[in-house]
């Protein structure tokens, strides 16, 4: 680890400021930004306005040592997760108390919805995912991390960096252009080079969206569909949470087959909750909630594949209708057109 | 009895954050726990506390600095609490002057700051931010993951020991954790010997003790003065009209 106490001595601010770019938000913060560039910091200081730092509530050690605190959290990646090998959800109760039979394993690169009517509990299994329930939760289910019921210094530790979340009424409100809005996000990551993986955020955000859009826009601009695909976009390259909880982002107007294939590709481990037959049908598993248990958890069929195909066509039928309408055209019943074994089998 | 004291800008969410840590409590077996609402005005929180059947008791500051406020009263509210053999009290502050904190040394520290409050929020807050224990980020549930993790980022830079936690005020979702800290918090019967985190700092001009009129010679006390650089705008300063002779101006 880098001595900081030593830099302050030896660097000036202006090479402190070349060093780590970081440091800049340093002497923002305590408004420090008349300090002397070309003597050492700790110089600097030293001449510098005692009354300010008095009114900072501070003195000249007490800024060094601000500065050594701030170097240490803000250069190292210290957010990063452990690798995350496995989670497995081991069964509570349903809302009657009836057990739940359930007990299943989850690893990078899966996807599993989580199907069940509306209040059935879909959310709250995804809640107790995300705060690694321990049989602490109204479900009283349990979660395993790489095998193993974290204890609770590993639960504070993780939390928050476990799962990042996706879901229908999230929304930016940072008064920021997509490219300085991703630019922030990638320093905050600690990214070597945040201008390139802003770039290539942003490619993958555009392919995603039904409609372009420039990287210049300000985030708050974006229509439902463009904020939708760059918060996936973002959370596919950027998040370091191993674990994606996505709450219903149905009628998001974004391609949801590439986005589910981005975000495995990434291998992180992905939960669904969803009412969509093609979302629902992606995945590899999927879990059946009934009265806030675990009903099932099922295997996606090779017939069940086999259909995703023919719900794909609708998908697209409904998608090409939806243009049209966009664009002012006429819908005449030749639109509808759809193969014969859809709509014969019903169940 | 163990004291909580939340603090956190306006509407930024700790009434709703405290009933839902007291919910957390309720459940794992709290039951005696108790508020006091520090304000500067006006308060509509007790309505909400006594709703969840949680004893609440509030102050108004007036025109004192709610944090300055804050010092004077919390032994009592401390010896109400006890006497009220309450598990746990936690005082609720709205912080509105930035230069302040009620933080004090032993007693665990929670700020609440919303997601909703603009990326730099954070480093504009002050005391209140630097010296806590736990922040609290609210209202995650309506803006993007990107911006929350950019939002802690942004709280780490100010407070880089901070355990920063994600609590939905509405849902509850995160409170939880939040309740698992706190109920380690250590018990005390008194704050005597104990200390603030930060200076508060005395801010006694002429405006603080009810001065209302504008103008030089009403300024006493501890004053401090801008300067002001002149803009592209500015005319020749002989074309400016001078500012009207003190006391010219009858009121
Ligand atoms: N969407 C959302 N809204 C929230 C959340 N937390 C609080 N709110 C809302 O924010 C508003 C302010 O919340 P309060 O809990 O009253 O805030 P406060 O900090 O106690 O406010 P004062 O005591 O008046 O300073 C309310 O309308 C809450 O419902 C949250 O996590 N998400
Ligand atoms: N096993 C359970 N025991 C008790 N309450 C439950 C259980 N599962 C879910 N709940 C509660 O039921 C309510 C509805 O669940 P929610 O997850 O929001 O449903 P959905 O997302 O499927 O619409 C929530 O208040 C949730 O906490
Ligand atoms: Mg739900
Ligand atoms: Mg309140
Ligand atoms: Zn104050
Ligand atoms: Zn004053």
């Amino acid at each position: 680890m880098t001595d900081f106490y030593d830099l302050a001595e030896k660097k000036s601010v202006g090479e402190i400021r070349k060093l780590y770019p970081i440091s800049g938000d340093f002497f923002d913060n305590m408004n420090l930004s008349a300090l002397a560039e070309d003597v050492p910091m700790a110089d600097a200081l030293e001449k510098s306005d005692p009354e300010w730092l008095q009114e900072l509530g501070t003195d000249t050690d007490g800024v060094l040592e601000q500065f050594c605190e701030f170097m240490e959290a803000l250069t190292s990646p210290q957010e990063e997760t452990a690798l995350i090998r496995e989670i497995t959800i081991v069964g509570g109760h349903d809302k009657n108390g009836m057990p739940e039979k359930a007990e299943l394993t989850v690893k990078p690169g899966e996807v599993i919805s989580i199907v069940g009517p509306t209040g059935s509990g879909k959310s709250r299994l995804l809640g107790d995912i995300e705060c690694m329930a321990q049989g602490d939760t109204p479900t009283g289910r349990r979660i395993r991390i790489n095998g193993e019921f974290p204890d609770e210094e590993t639960r504070f530790e993780l939390e928050g960096r476990l799962v990042a979340q996706l879901s229908q009424n999230m929304n930016f409100v940072m008064d920021l252009s997509v490219r300085d809005f991703l630019q922030m996000h990638a320093k905050s990551r600690f990214c070597e080079d945040p201008e390139s993986v802003a770039e290539q955020c942003y490619a993958c955000a555009n392919d995603l969206a039904g409609e372009a859009f420039d990287i210049s826009t300000k985030v708050t601009q974006l229509s439902g569909g463009q904020s939708r695909a760059l918060m996936i976009a973002d959370t596919a390259y950027m998040s370091s949470s191993p674990v994606i909880l996505i709450d219903e982002i149905e009628n998001a107007g974004i391609d949801r087959r590439q986005a589910i294939s981005i975000l495995t590709r990434q291998d992180k481990i992905v939960f669904i909750s969803t009412h969509d037959p093609m979302l629902a049908l992606s995945a590899s598993k999927r879990i059946v909630i009934r009265n806030g248990g675990i009903a099932k958890v099922m295997e996606t069929t090779e017939e069940e594949r086999a259909s995703l195909s023919v719900i794909e066509e609708l998908d697209d039928t409904i998608m090409r209708i939806r243009s049209m309408l966009r664009a002012g055209e006429q819908i005449i019943p030749g639109h509808f057109a759809v193969p014969a074994a859809a709509s014969s089998d019903e169940a | 009895m163990k004291l909580i004291t939340v603090s956190g800008p306006p509407s930024s969410g700790k009434t709703s954050v405290i009933l839902k840590l007291i919910d957390s409590l309720r459940e794992s077996g709290m039951e005696k726990i108790g508020v006091v609402k520090f304000d500067c005005l006006t308060s509509f929180d007790q309505i909400r506390y006594k709703e969840a059947g949680i004893p609440v008791e509030i102050g108004f500051s007036g025109k004192v600095c709610p944090d300055h406020f804050f010092i004077s009263n919390i032994e009592d509210a401390v010896r109400w609490g006890v006497k009220s053999g309450f598990e746990m009290l936690i005082t609720e502050s709205a912080g509105l002057c930035n230069r302040c904190s009620p933080h004090i040394s032993e007693i665990p520290a929670v700020c609440v700051i919303d997601n909703l409050s603009g990326v730099n929020t954070p480093r504009k807050i002050g005391p209140m931010l630097k010296f806590a224990d736990y922040v609290v980020i609210t209202k995650g549930d309506i803006v993007s993951q990107a911006e929350r993790e950019v939002f802690k980022f942004n709280v780490r830079q100010v407070n880089t020991g901070a355990r920063i936690l994600f609590v939905n005020g509405i849902t509850g979702q995160g409170s939880f954790m939040l309740a698992k800290h706190l109920s380690r918090a250590v018990d005390i019967t008194t704050l005597s010997d104990m200390h603030l985190r930060f200076t508060t700092p005395a801010s006694v001009c002429s405006y603080c003790t009810g001065e209302t009129r504008i103008g030089e010679e009403f300024q006493n006390g501890m004053m401090k003065k801008m300067t002001f650089t002149p803009s592209v705008f500015y005319k020749d300063t002989e074309e400016i009209e001078e500012p009207a002779e003190k006391g010219g101006v009858e009121a």
